[in-house]
This record gives C-alpha cells, structure tokens and sequence, in this order.
C-alpha cells in the first residue's frame, strides 16, 4: 500500500474512534456555536468604534470563531497520539511496514477534516444571525483556511506529543507556544485596533494568516492574490508541521 | 537456513543499566525457541530489537534472513509480534484491529477479510468479533493480541510472555493452540516466558538468560539430563540459612549448596540417602528444620544451578 493509502487507513482509524464518542460530537459541535452566540452578544457594540469595514459584528466575528475554533482542535490533537504512544498502539504501528509519515499525516488530515466540518457548523450559525459570510466563494476560503490552520497546528502538536510523551508536558508546551499565536492575531479585534509592533508580529503567524484570508469578504481592499498567498503560506505550514513530526518520530523511535 | 540469528547485541539504557551484554544465539528455521530468565534479564529489550522497534548498541541480528539495521522494512514485513503489554486498540473491536493490521501489513482487501475471521473463529473470539475491545476479558485481550501477530502469516513470530495474567485453564489452551500453530504452519516462534512449564512444554530448545546475556542453551529434556541427582529444599522455618549452609556443604555426597533466607538447597547424588544425613547434622549444630523436600531436576533446577539463584528478579539481585 502507499503513502496516500495508509494515510486514509490510518485517517479512517481515527476518525471511527472519534465517531464512538458521542460527547465528544456534541461538544465539537456546541462549542462554536456558543462561542460564536457568546462572543455576537458580547462585544455586540464594538463595531461602533471605527475599524471594523463592515456594519455587522457577526459577520467579521464568524470567520474568526471558525479559525479559533479550528485553532484548539489542532492544538490538541496531540492528545490522541498520547493515548496511542500509552496503549502501545504506536509501537505495534512501529513493527509493521507502514509509513511513519502516513502514522502523522492520518491525524493531521483527521484534524483538517474536523475543523472544516466545524467550520461548517459556525458558518451555519452565522447564516441563521444574519451573517452572508461572503457568499459560496466566502465560506469555500473560509472552509479551507479552518481545515488548513487545523492541520498545520495538528502536525505540530503531534510532534511535541511523540517530544514529550507525556499529556502534562504537551499541555503546557502547547500552552506556551500556541496561545501567543491566537492572541498575536487579528481573530476577536479589528487589525487597526492592535498596536503597530504587534501588528508586524502577526504578519508571521500562521493563526493570523488563516484569519486574514478567511476574513477577505469583510475587509474592503483584500485582492484574491493576497487570499491566494495566504492559503498557500498555510498549505506551506502544515507540509512543515508534517515534516516536523515525522521527524520526532525518529527522536521518539531513538529513545525506545 | 537459521531464521534467526543475533550476535553479541548489547544495549545499555541510560548510563549504566546494561540490559544486553553480548546477547547470543539462533533458532532454525521452524523452531520454537524459548528464552528463560528472571525480571531484568533482558528478554523483551532483545525481542524489542529484533522487531525493529529499538537499537541495540553494538551486535547484529538477522530475522528470516533479513539484516536488522539495514532492512528494517523486509524485517517488518516477515514478522509477528505479541508484545509483553497488549497494544490493540481498546476503541476498536477484535476484527476492527485485525483488519487494520493486515492492511498496514500491505494485505489485500479480500484476503484480510477472511484471514480476520479465520483468527477469530481460532482464537475462539466469534462471539466478542464485533464488540470493543475495552469490553473484553483479560484472557480474550490476550488471544485477540496473538491473532494480531499472526495476521498476515508471518515466518517469525515473537511471543513476549504471551500466557502472563491468563488463568491456568486460559494458559493451557494457549500452549495447546500455540504448540498446533507451531507444528502446523512451519512458524518460527521466539518465546519469552517467566513460567518453566510453558518452556518445558512448548520450546524445543531453550536459552536461559541473565543479566543480558545467555547463560545456557539445549533442549529442556538435555538441560535436566546434564543435571545429575536430586535436589534436597530445606526449609529451616526461621533461622536464616548462611550458617546452616556450611553445615551441610561439610557432608560427604554433596555436590551444591546454596542458601537463600530460610531456605537451603543442596543438590545430591541419592535424596533418600542423603536427608538423614543432613536433618542429623542440622539438628546436631542446632538448626531447626521446618521441612525437607526431594525434588527431580527440573528447569527450575537447571535455571539454579546455572545462575546460582532462584528464579527471581535481577532487578532485585542487582540490589
Ligand atoms: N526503556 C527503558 N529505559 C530504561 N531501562 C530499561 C528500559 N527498558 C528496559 N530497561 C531495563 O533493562 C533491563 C532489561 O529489561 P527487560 O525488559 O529486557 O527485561 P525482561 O527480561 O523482559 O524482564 P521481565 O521478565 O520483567 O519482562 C532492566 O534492568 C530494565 O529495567
Ligand atoms: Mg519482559
């Protein structure tokens, strides 16, 4: 079997697992729905303070709920690996032929195919508060940007999973590292309302990157090029994340 | 043609736990093959190299002809392996996890399907086929992880303690079934094993290990012949045994003995002969004795004679 092959056995593996927790659906799907219900309400008055390139908070809010929302599920896909590494599935995958790269890529497809799918979910949401989204091509770049930002931060929190191994240690690395990416972006304020060196510091953060593209519709003056390169640099993200984690892999493999 | 054979595999863990030092034998092909050994001695680090899954530090090894370090892939392909803890998915079922093994193992769609209910109907598991693994039995855990392992009809098989935490009807017919798959399918099968019975039973040949490496290797039935006589348990109820030993170690006819807290060990040409002997001079130096058996060679008296302990932790003998 090949790369491609395994990678969607291995994605099918996960995905069954996650489809027999029915608690675990239910929170998937409520949790951006709250958010999106809790934020709208929330800051409901903010987008009277200049900006904000559009009249409804809804509408600039619900790309930003479907990035963060795609956000934690890539951050803690780790979890999954952990449980795996655990209960020595990882080590018996280890004696078979199969692919290290297809063991990492089966997880971060899954965790692109379920931020998309709760994309989906806030987009829906947003539609019943009013909230147009764009149109078709809209929610197809928001749709990619959540499934792309998934699976980038997937890879690289399975990699610090296979590091560090332990569900403590993953926590707090991803603690660490991942929450400045989300505060460092544009996700829950306006651009012009972040202070000029955050600003510049955003322009390298992939959350940001994601934001900005799936935002392109509210935002007056967003090119398709500028659209186009962002989801390109996400694509380029997560190729690197998988690569990343491929390689713990091998740190992993060299500590057995 | 040896379908396995390893060579002077040493690994060490950290800075000085020396798990294999110069770890050496090889079974032929169609073999079953047992190693022997207290906790710590280095059993599953061997079997964990030779499945691809760790490095050893120095040595070579090669499975069904294939070079460990430079053929890992051809190795993955030609084996099967039970680890010592069950690695199936408790979130899958039984076949589920079949399935999935055969595919990653490069099956086909058609043959993994029949070969997966084959196994289960083998290992007795029809019924619990389709139920999660969470909801199994020890016992069933266990066969369903010795059905993985055979799933895509490997030439080798490493079993890693594979009857431990099975109740001794369970463990009978694992040996039962082990000794058939064995005799049928012309399976090479490296076992490791706390339980003398089970080597005794199912290996042809076993390897008794300590400290990382083999201390001695034959068939069980040469292993027991090579030890002449009896051996004399003393039991001295609660006077520890360093002094008693060199009571009896002064007697006439007495070949070995070892003390070990309350208990002496003395192996002897004669135990009928021997025991009046000895009770008569424990008792004259003032040793009380609690018991006295007579016992014929087993593996278990093999394992002492030739690691001057009892079958116990290196863990703790190292203490
Ligand atoms: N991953 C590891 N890290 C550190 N030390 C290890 C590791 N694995 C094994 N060891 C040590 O190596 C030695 C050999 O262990 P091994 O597991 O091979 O023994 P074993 O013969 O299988 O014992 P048991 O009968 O208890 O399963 C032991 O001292 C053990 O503590
Ligand atoms: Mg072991």
């Amino acid at each position: 079997m090949n790369a491609v092959g395994q990678t969607l056995v291995l994605f099918r593996r996960v995905m069954r697992n996650l489809s027999r927790q029915p608690i675990w659906i239910g929170f998937m799907l409520v949790q951006p729905m709250f958010w999106l219900l809790l934020y709208s309400q929330l800051f409901r008055r903010i987008t009277d303070l200049h900006g904000f390139g559009t009249v409804s908070y809804v509408d600039y809010l619900t790309p930003g709920i479907a990035i963060m929302t795609a956000f934690f599920s890539g951050s803690w896909a780790g979890m999954g690996m952990i449980e795996d590494l655990d209960r020595g599935v990882i080590e018996r995958f280890l004696t078979t032929p199969a692919l290290r790269s297809a063991i990492v890529w089966g997880r971060i497809v899954q965790s692109g195919f379920v931020s998309t799918l709760q994309a989906l979910v806030v987009l829906l949401v947003g539609l019943a508060l009013g909230a147009g989204n764009g149109g078709v091509l809209g929610w197809l770049v928001i749709l990619a940007a959540s499934g792309l930002i998934g699976a980038g931060l997937a890879g690289f929190s399975n990699g610090i999973a296979l590091l560090t191994r332990r569900e403590e240690s993953m926590i707090a690395v991803a603690n660490f590292i991942s929450l400045p990416l989300l505060f460092f972006s544009s996700i829950l304020i306006a651009r012009s309302l972040i202070p000029g060196w955050m600003r510049g510091a955003s322009l390298a953060n992939p959350v940001e990157w994601a934001v900005r593209a799936a935002r392109w519709h509210v935002l007056p003056g967003t090119s398709w090029g500028q659209i186009g390169l962002y989801l390109g640099l996400l694509v380029v993200f997560t190729a690197a994340t998988g690569l990343f984690a491929t390689r713990c892999f091998s740190a992993y493999q060299r500590t057995l | 043609m040896d379908a396995v054979v390893v060579s002077g595999l040493e690994k060490t863990y950290g800075k000085d736990v020396r798990a294999l030092d110069g770890m050496t034998f090889s079974i032929p092909e169609g073999q079953v093959f047992g190693l022997l050994g207290p906790n710590g001695a280095g059993k599953s680090t061997t079997v964990r190299i030779l499945v691809t899954l760790t490095r050893p530090d120095g040595g070579t090894a090669t499975v069904a002809g294939h070079d460990l370090a430079r053929e890992p892939d051809a190795v993955r392909r030609a084996i099967g392996y039970v680890p010592q803890a069950s690695g199936v998915d408790r979130e899958a079922t039984g076949r589920e996890n079949l399935v999935l093994q055969g595919r990653l193992q490069g099956m086909r769609n058609a043959d993994t399907d029949r070969r997966a209910g084959e196994l289960l109907e083998l290992f007795s598991l029809d019924e619990k086929a389709n139920a999660l693994v969470r909801t199994y039995s020890g016992g069933q855990k266990r066969r369903l992880d010795v059905a993985m392992g055979l799933m895509h009809r490997p030439q080798v098989l490493f079993l890693d303690e594979p009857t431990t935490g099975l109740d001794p009807e369970a463990r009978a017919a694992m040996w039962d079934e082990l000794a058939r798959l064995a005799a049928a399918e012309q399976l090479t099968i490296l076992l490791t094993t706390h339980y003398l019975e089970e080597a005794d039973r199912l290996a042809e040949r076993v390897a008794i290990v300590s400290r990382g490496k083999v201390v001695v290797e034959g068939a069980p039935d040469a292993l027991k012949r090579d030890l002449r006589g009896e051996l004399v348990t003393v039991d001295l109820g609660s006077s520890a045994s360093d002094g008693a030993a060199k009571v009896v170690e002064a007697l006439p006819g007495i070949d070995d003995v070892l003390a070990e807290g309350q208990r002496l060990f003395a192996r002897v040409d004669q135990g009928a002969q021997a025991v009046p002997a000895i009770l008569g001079a424990l008792d004259g130096a003032g040793f009380p004795v609690a018991a006295v058996t007579v016992s014929r060679p087993s593996l278990d008296d093999v394992y002492l004679h030739y690691t001057g302990r009892e079958f116990r932790s290196d863990d703790e003998a190292g203490k």
